[in-house]
């Protein structure tokens, strides 16, 4: 049978990547996820090329214009293809979702690590600085802080980034508190392994799943973050497209054309969705007690 | 005889707790010759495990330790951070209780003994790999080309002991310490870890310490026998001698309790010492022993009896040595 030979042939690591497969094909929510989220970024990436006109191109003969076969998704009030706005707008969004994660990451994991690791005074001043910090809701501090650094994509995604962090170091401590406990910790100083080794080269890999999954959560917040900061006016700036800015360009011509809110709006629903429910399956699929 | 391997004098180790100091280890003294298996007997909470984790620093922060450990020529007790992992791991190296969690999970077992041997020998990836193989195939690990690459929930309680085991030799350290390294198996493969603990350091003439509350291992394959109660040495000699002429009590009280089949046709009820261990946050003022001491008196229950030599090679704490009935 062809599935012994699988199984014998392969090394342990291709064998554990094949049930992690296997586990995650089970789920159709996740799978339908990840087609959206890999949909998104290859628009995102490749959108000078899709995009079917160029995004700040107007056509003052077609002025919220409807639908047609020339523009699939209508004009906006100043004649610009509202698909090929779209299309470039899922760019501001990825690049939001994805650094502002990274950004969160770096600054939030090490200083997790350490707080757990250590323990002590070093963590109770962390522990407590973060509680403070997650007084405040996500948004209200990322716009505080976008507004303090100016209005850029650059500047938004930062404090999104910074923003997202108390809850990831809060994620990142209680893992390492959690890992650090586990006797392959004492078992590595016994073998002579120093602070920085059991660290970055024990804790941090068996804390790779949770991350993972909190990515992936993190992602679609600073998303729905970026359209809201853009939508102030904190982020993007017109005329560069973003589904932030969309909205907000709709606002006044909600009566003639709602189609120009409803669809940027769909777009983040949808991207925000995909990610999340990609995460959802992720977690179910590293969690150990999960059989299927 | 040749200056011993590791001499440790006067180790006192105490925890800080909410209630009070605990007296975990009470001016212990031992020493260890290159080659020798040293036997540490007592029941949990004797300070065995604590002994041996406090010569290289093991122990949480909450612990103060006093006294001096000598290991070739330095004290480990005085060294600074860095000097002491130097020597974890790569002289002296520890096997613990629990094989199925002392593992990172997340690494294949090849790359676990691979960075030991990275780290203190300075090897590359590829030789690090290639010694691994060689040190699984000294361990007995079947198939060892296959396994190196395995991780630990592929491998068995015994296996992953035996891997273990195999890091702790990957640096050929002078003195390996087996903290009750058979306790997780099945009976079964006690007995196979065991022999093969004292093969391969009578090959590599690696000194072991061996933790335990097994009297029977401790017969089966040590040279010389430490036996602690409630933090101190009740009695030390070689393992013959001790079999033959125990002098504590306690150490009578233990040897009664093991059964043995083939004793004759009447089998009898197996001995057990009363009462429980005092606590480590009061001791007694004399013999921690006294309460459930069968020749505890006046003396006994006032004094703490200091180690006395009553034999040759036996040193015994108690004021009433003697074998039982003698």
């Amino acid at each position: 049978m062809s599935a012994v030979d699988t199984v014998t042939l392969t090394t342990p690591r291709a064998r554990r990547r094949i049930l992690l497969r296997k586990r995650f094909l089970r789920r159709p929510m996740a799978v339908a996820g990840l087609v959206i989220v890999v949909g998104l970024v290859v628009v995102a990436l490749f959108a000078p090329w899709i995009a079917p006109y160029s995004p700040g191109a107007t056509d003052f003969n077609a002025i919220l214009a409807s639908p047609s076969s020339k523009h699939w998704l209508g004009t906006d009030f100043l004649g610009r293809d509202e698909l090929s706005r779209l299309i470039w707008g899922a760019r501001a969004s990825m690049q939001a979702g994805f650094f502002a994660t990274v950004v969160a990451m770096v600054i939030a994991v090490p200083i997790g690590l350490v707080a757990g690791y250590y323990r002590g005074w070093i963590d109770t001043v962390i522990a407590r600085l973060t509680d403070v910090l997650l007084a405040f809701p996500f948004l209200i501090l990322a716009v505080g802080l976008a507004a303090i650094f100016g209005p850029s994509l650059l500047n938004a995604t930062l404090a999104l980034g910074i923003g997202a962090a108390p809850a990831l170091i809060r994620v990142s401590r209680g893992e390492a508190l959690a890992q650090r406990e586990e006797d392959y910790v004492p078992a590595a100083i016994a073998n002579g392994a120093s602070d920085a080794t059991i660290i970055f080269r024990h804790i941090l890999p068996n804390m790779s799943s949770t991350l993972l999954v909190q990515a992936t959560l993190t992602i679609p917040a600073a998303i729905v973050g970026e359209a809201i900061l853009s939508f102030l006016g904190l982020g993007v700036q017109p005329p560069t497209p973003s589904w932030g800015t969309m909205l907000q360009d709709a606002q006044s011509y909600l009566s003639q054309a709602p189609r120009l809110a409803v669809i940027p709006g769909l777009a983040i629903v949808a991207a925000a969705l995909a990610f999340n429910v990609l995460g959802d399956g992720l977690r179910d699929i590293f969690d150990p007690r999960t059989t299927r | 005889m040749p200056d011993p391997l590791l001499q440790v004098s006067d180790l006192s180790v105490r925890f800080a707790t909410d209630e009070g100091p605990v007296h975990a280890v009470d001016r212990m003294s031992f020493s260890l010759n290159a080659g020798e298996v040293l036997g540490i007997v007592g029941e949990s909470g004797c300070g065995k495990s604590v002994t041996c984790m406090s010569i290289v620093r093991l122990l949480p922060e909450t612990a103060t330790i006093e006294g001096q450990a000598l290991f070739d020529g330095r004290d480990l007790l005085a060294l600074s951070p860095r000097r002491l992992s130097a020597v974890r791991g790569r002289e002296i190296s520890f096997v613990f209780q629990e094989p199925m969690t002392s593992l990172n999970p997340v690494f294949t077992v090849g790359r676990q003994i691979g960075e030991v041997l990275q780290r203190h020998l300075g090897l590359s990836r590829g030789a690090a790999r290639a010694r691994v193989i060689e040190l699984l195939q000294l361990v007995r690990i079947p198939a060892p080309e296959r396994r190196v690459d395995e991780y630990p929930h592929q491998l068995s309680g015994g296996m992953r002991q035996r891997v273990m085991i195999a890091m702790a030799l990957a640096c050929q350290p002078k003195v390996l310490v087996a903290d009750e390294p058979t306790t997780a198996l099945d009976v079964t493969i006690q007995a196979g870890i065991l022999d093969l603990l004292r093969d391969i350091c009578e090959r590599l003439g690696t000194a072991v310490i061996l933790i335990t509350h097994n009297l029977g291992v401790v017969a089966d394959i040590a040279d010389r026998v430490l036996v602690m109660y409630a933090g101190r040495k009740a009695e030390e000699s070689d393992v013959g001698e001790l079999f033959a002429h125990p002098q504590h009590p306690y150490t009578i009280g233990l040897l009664g309790a093991i059964p043995r089949p083939s004793d004759g046709e009447v089998v009898e009820r197996l001995r057990e010492i009363p009462g429980r261990v005092p606590s480590l946050r009061e001791l007694p003022v004399g013999c921690a022993f006294a309460e459930r001491c069968p020749r505890a008196d006046e003396t006994t229950r006032a004094h703490q009896p200091e180690l006395r030599e009553i034999r040759p090679d036996h040193l015994v704490a108690c004021f009433h040595p003697g074998e039982d009935g003698a």
